[in-house]
């Protein structure tokens, strides 16, 4: 009787985990006595690699003939023009992506998840504006980069950021790109690609949130040149650090300065250095008398704080990581019985045990803990430099360009009357000049 | 005395300049050189992985376009074609025929053809299709599992960072080699 039962027993369990391994096979394929055929399945093919090797070609001849029109040809209609061209190939005919901004978080990912491979058109892209920086400045942002385009086009009447205002948004950028270079360094999410503000418009389609994030962008670029470049592009921090040491940059006259100060105010982007007087010995062995305890204090103060900021925040910053998040989703509803989520539905049919959950949780939030750290030091160290940036000025002889904040875009050659005389556009008649500037 | 010091000056701004411009290279290339360790050719396209899908219904609504590049396939060799499909009949369907209202599929985009007594083919109109995963889900859990979701590639736009892949909550969709585009079932 018992044998029996437990035999009974047995088999049931066999056909029920039969239906559950090979839900493929409950019924029979059929045997067709018709001459039907089966349909063959249609999998339509991806872009072609040769699509990879011709965003790369173009990405080249578009920094090239920018870094040529910008420094030699001294062309603003020609920067013009190409940045047209590159809003419409980079931007709307190859829907935005990849792009050299969230490629940051691409090299970052491949340089610390040894799983992840890194295809060859995100690494031409993230290093070659570099490259071309070091050498030109920034002309990728001149007329490559589509976002900065797009946000060119719409400038129609610039006005000026009272300084202290700009200095303090010019630090979200630093603080945007160390985030995105956490977040995807512990493989948290690309948060670039997430607020980007244009890329919906290029793909004509996109969450309602990021096209109402892009109109607001777009609305502002209208008065302020470049909002998305100058306060939020964490690759234009990398591009400022590199074109600062570029060997050639775009310079405002073609010639020598005459200090006319014409050209001092057609700058919409606050990025041209007005001239300083050169101070005398005395007077600056007296200014860093005054200042020689408080900027160490200033540099301690501003590192200690923010590394003590990074740590206490690493607890919220892993909640980003979806593996922490779905632990204490879970941990919560066996705790609090908060509602199940779709995700935690998921994972408790999924077969995986709680104590794997929270070990690889723990594990992650481990890595954070050290990486948030690190970032709060970053961002620390970026404001005692932005402090001392803007407190302590280089005395300069002429009008420059500010190698870290200019987009080499050429407006304010047309003001320097030396670029009038080379383009033999003087004339008798004055009026033509002023056409020319517009 | 300034005219003494400034040449020596500038000489010290411009060799620092130099140097930084050095380091930034040497930085940049070395940068470069650890990043073409994880180098690999070809770019790779995203994928569901039909076995890990659990047909939550996100893929039709979390794309970037609005009609979203994930559609349901259909596996013929897998098929049992049933005259009662779980895929294209919902469990309480009224009368076994292509009604609107006997039909799972919101968009009507499953075609329930006769091919023999007692054996029908669903085809699935791919122009119709959102990539709910409805029929998917009756499919697997009374049929044979035969129909399953994949990304088309001609509709794919593929972002940096998959929408919808954030919000899978199985992690069914990661990004897979462009010679293995489509992970199909029943091969």
């Amino acid at each position: 009787m018992t044998r029996q039962r437990i035999i009974i027993f047995l088999s049931m369990i066999l056909i029920l985990n039969s239906a559950f391994c090979f839900a493929a096979d409950r019924f029979p394929r059929p045997e067709f006595t018709s001459d039907y055929q089966k349909p063959q399945i249609i999998s339509p093919l991806p872009e072609a690699s040769w699509i990879d090797y011709l965003d790369m070609a173009v990405l080249v001849m578009a920094l090239t003939l920018a870094s040529w029109l910008a420094l030699r040809k001294r062309s603003r209609n020609g920067l013009f023009v190409l940045s047209l061209f590159s809003l419409a190939y980079f931007g709307f005919w190859r829907s935005g992506c990849i792009c050299p901004i969230g490629a940051i978080q691409n090299v970052t990912l491949a340089l610390f998840e040894p799983g992840y491979t890194l295809p060859m058109v995100v690494l031409v892209f993230f290093f070659l504006p570099l490259l071309f920086a070091l050498f030109f400045g920034r002309t990728f942002c001149a007329a490559v980069c589509p976002l900065g385009a797009i946000q060119d086009l719409m400038l129609l009447r610039p006005h000026r950021i009272p300084a202290p205002v700009a200095a303090v948004l010019g630090l979200l950028p630093v603080i945007f790109l160390g985030a995105a270079v956490l977040f995807s360094a512990l493989n948290s999410g690309f948060i670039i690609c997430r607020l980007d503000p244009f890329v919906s418009f290029f793909r004509f389609s996109g969450e309602f949130k990021m096209i109402i994030l892009g109109v607001l962008f777009l609305l502002v670029a209208l008065f302020f040149g470049r909002p998305y470049c100058r306060f939020m592009c964490p690759y234009g921090v990398l591009l400022s650090w590199v074109s600062r040491f570029s060997k050639w940059h775009v310079s405002i006259t073609p010639d020598h300065c005459t200090q006319c100060r014409l050209c001092e105010n057609s700058c919409p982007f606050e990025a041209i250095n007005t001239p300083l007087p050169e101070i005398s010995q005395t007077e600056r062995q007296a200014a860093f008398k005054r200042f020689r305890l408080q900027i160490p204090l200033l540099i301690i103060l501003f590192f200690s704080a923010g590394g003590i900021l990074g740590y206490g925040l690493h607890i919220p910053l892993s909640k980003m990581n979806s593996t922490v998040s779905l632990a204490e989703q879970v941990v919560a509803e066996q705790l609090i019985q908060k509602e199940t989520t779709l995700a935690s539905r998921t994972f408790h049919e999924s077969g995986k045990t709680l104590p794997q959950l929270l070990q690889e949780a723990k594990d992650i939030r481990n890595r954070f803990r050290v990486g948030s750290t690190i970032l709060g030091f970053f961002i620390g160290l970026m404001f005692c430099i932005k402090i001392l940036a803007v407190t302590t000025r280089r005395p300069l002889r002429d009008y420059e360009a500010d190698r870290g904040a200019c987009f080499s875009c050429g407006r304010c050659f047309a003001y320097c009357p030396d670029e009038h005389e080379r383009q033999k556009l003087l004339t008798d008649q004055p009026d033509k000049i002023y056409e020319s500037i517009g | 005395m300034s005219r003494d010091i400034k040449p020596d000056l500038i000489s010290r701004r411009v060799f620092i300049k130099r140097g930084l411009q050095t380091a930034g290279s040497v930085c940049l290339g070395g940068l470069g050189l650890l990043s073409l360790q994880h180098l690999q050719g070809k770019s790779s396209v995203w994928q569901i992985d039909p076995h890990k899908c659990v047909q939550c219904g996100n893929c039709a609504t979390h794309c970037v376009l609005s009609l979203s590049a994930v559609k349901c396939v259909h596996a013929y060799d897998l098929c049992g074609y049933c005259k009662l499909c779980g895929g294209f009949f919902p469990p309480d369907a009224v009368n076994l025929d292509t009604g609107a209202e006997n039909q799972l599929c919101p968009t009507g985009a499953i075609k329930r053809t006769f091919v023999e007594d007692p054996y029908f083919e669903y085809t699935i109109d791919e122009s119709l299709c959102i990539g709910c995963g409805k029929c998917v889900k009756g499919c697997s859990a009374f049929g044979n599992g035969s129909l399953f979701l994949q990304i088309r590639h001609d509709r794919c736009l593929n972002c940096n960072e998959c929408s919808i892949s954030r919000a899978c909550p199985s992690g069914a969709i990661s990004r897979v080699d462009l010679d293995t585009a489509y992970l199909l079932k029943g091969e």
